[in-house]
């Protein structure tokens, strides 16, 4: 029996209104689906091109017990970017399809990773505040009405808190080594903060897709409610650093309950959405380096599948 | 896209005396690479101890459409559970 799309959407709402998950077959509305491709390709795309910040430091880490750390992130990271690749492919889109549309920059990344490391504090501060985070976000994720993306959210977040730790633990060693050790650290937080602040996307007002998400339960808080507790969660972390946060409207506010702060400059995050950001160019370029460079590989490995296949078969006849 | 590599569905028994379970997939050239990748893309904190992969294109999935005739069968037929018997309290082990 053929049902109208009225009918079917509101059948959809009453199964997200019951806190039922959707899995890759049943039926969805378009948008659904395609807002689910967006943002799940986002995702894995942020995890891919944030590996190259940090990549860049591990033959420089200053000692084995960081580099082997650093590795082990990095990788985790690619592990996080295929989780997700899979789980949007779910939605009937390809993989080179996804790669082609971060390539050519049609879709988009996370914004934090426009901005270069340029110092091994930095690796301190990513691991510390941007993989903060991306737990707030994820950790949300993981009630996510979309079975596939909440399941791949699940393993990424038992796999990210040691990430956000040997952050803070390189922040720690900075912060009690020598002077110039601590302004190192300091630098990086002056640098990383309001970054870090504009991962959690533009304030409720301006963003275009929350009201939509939250009723697909895609979100399940808003960019300003996590922001917030983001904010409420890290300052104790700086204090315990003896950092000083680079805002100076930020301060504890007893009625509300959580910390005031300063405006966020919107005019930056835009920037670098758009494509203007300090190294949107390297880190595309990259991206299509690696991917043009691995070319003949991934042509060969095809091959000689192929060519195994036949031979198989060949013997199988005789 | 003609040249990507295929899909395989990965499943993974975490130890010993447990079944394997689905958890995700992966591209491959081949199923030896799929094992392969699949134990660094799903087994880099001691998750396994083995591997099965399956071409995606090979598994043939039930309809959400057919939920009804499927599984609806089983909702009337409480009398295949233990308590749908009645039988007094003061009886043991049974």
């Amino acid at each position: 029996m053929e049902h109208s799309i009225e009918y079917l959407e509101k059948q959809f709402q009453d199964r997200i209104d019951r806190g039922e998950n959707i899995e890759a077959k049943d039926w969805m509305p378009e948008k659904y689906r395609k807002t689910h491709i967006r943002q799940i390709s986002q995702h894995a795309h942020s995890e891919i091109v944030g590996m190259l910040p940090e990549g860049n430091w591990i033959s420089r880490a200053p000692s084995l017990r960081r580099k082997v750390a650093l590795l082990a992130k990095v990788q985790d990271e690619a592990g996080h970017g295929l989780y997700l690749y899979s789980a949007a492919e779910t939605l009937g889109i390809s993989r080179d399809e996804l790669f082609h549309q971060l390539h050519t920059g049609k879709a988009k990344y996370s914004s934090i990773f426009n901005y270069p490391a340029v110092s091994w504090a930095d690796m301190g501060a990513i691991g510390w505040l941007v993989d903060g985070a991306a737990i707030i976000n994820q950790v949300m994720l993981t009630r996510t009405s979309y079975g596939p993306y909440a399941r791949a959210m699940v393993r990424i977040c038992k796999e990210e808190s040691f990430h956000q730790r040997q952050g803070y633990e390189i922040m720690i060693t900075l912060c009690n080594g020598t002077e110039e050790q601590k302004e190192m650290a300091q630098d990086a937080l002056n640098r990383w903060w309001w970054p870090s602040l504009m991962m959690f996307g533009p304030t409720d007002a301006e963003s275009t897709h929350t009201e939509q998400s939250m009723k697909w339960k895609i979100k399940r808080k808003t960019n300003d409610e996590l922001r917030q507790q983001f904010i409420d969660i890290t300052i104790p972390q700086a204090e315990f650093l003896g950092l000083t946060v680079p805002d100076p409207d930020l301060k504890w506010n007893e009625e509300r309950g959580h910390y005031d702060f300063g405006e966020i400059d919107w005019t930056e995050f835009w920037q670098v959405v758009k494509g203007y950001g300090p190294c949107n160019k390297e880190r595309l370029k990259a991206r299509n380096k690696a991917w043009d460079e691995g070319a003949w590989v991934r042509e060969a490995a095809l091959a000689y599948a192929e060519k195994q296949s036949a031979k198989k078969i060949i013997s199988k006849a005789v | 896209m003609k040249n990507e590599w295929p899909l395989y569905e990965v499943f993974i028994r975490s130890k010993n005396g447990l079944e394997h379970r689905h958890v995700g997939s992966l591209h491959a050239s081949d199923a030896e690479m799929a094992i392969e990748n699949a134990r660094d893309v799903y087994t880099r904190r001691q998750e396994g101890v083995s591997i099965w992969v399956v071409p995606s294109s090979e598994i043939t999935a039930s309809n959400p459409e057919n939920f009804g005739e499927l599984f609806e069968p089983a909702e009337d037929k409480v009398y295949r559970h233990p308590t749908f018997y009645d039988l007094p309290h003061e009886l043991k082990h049974i």
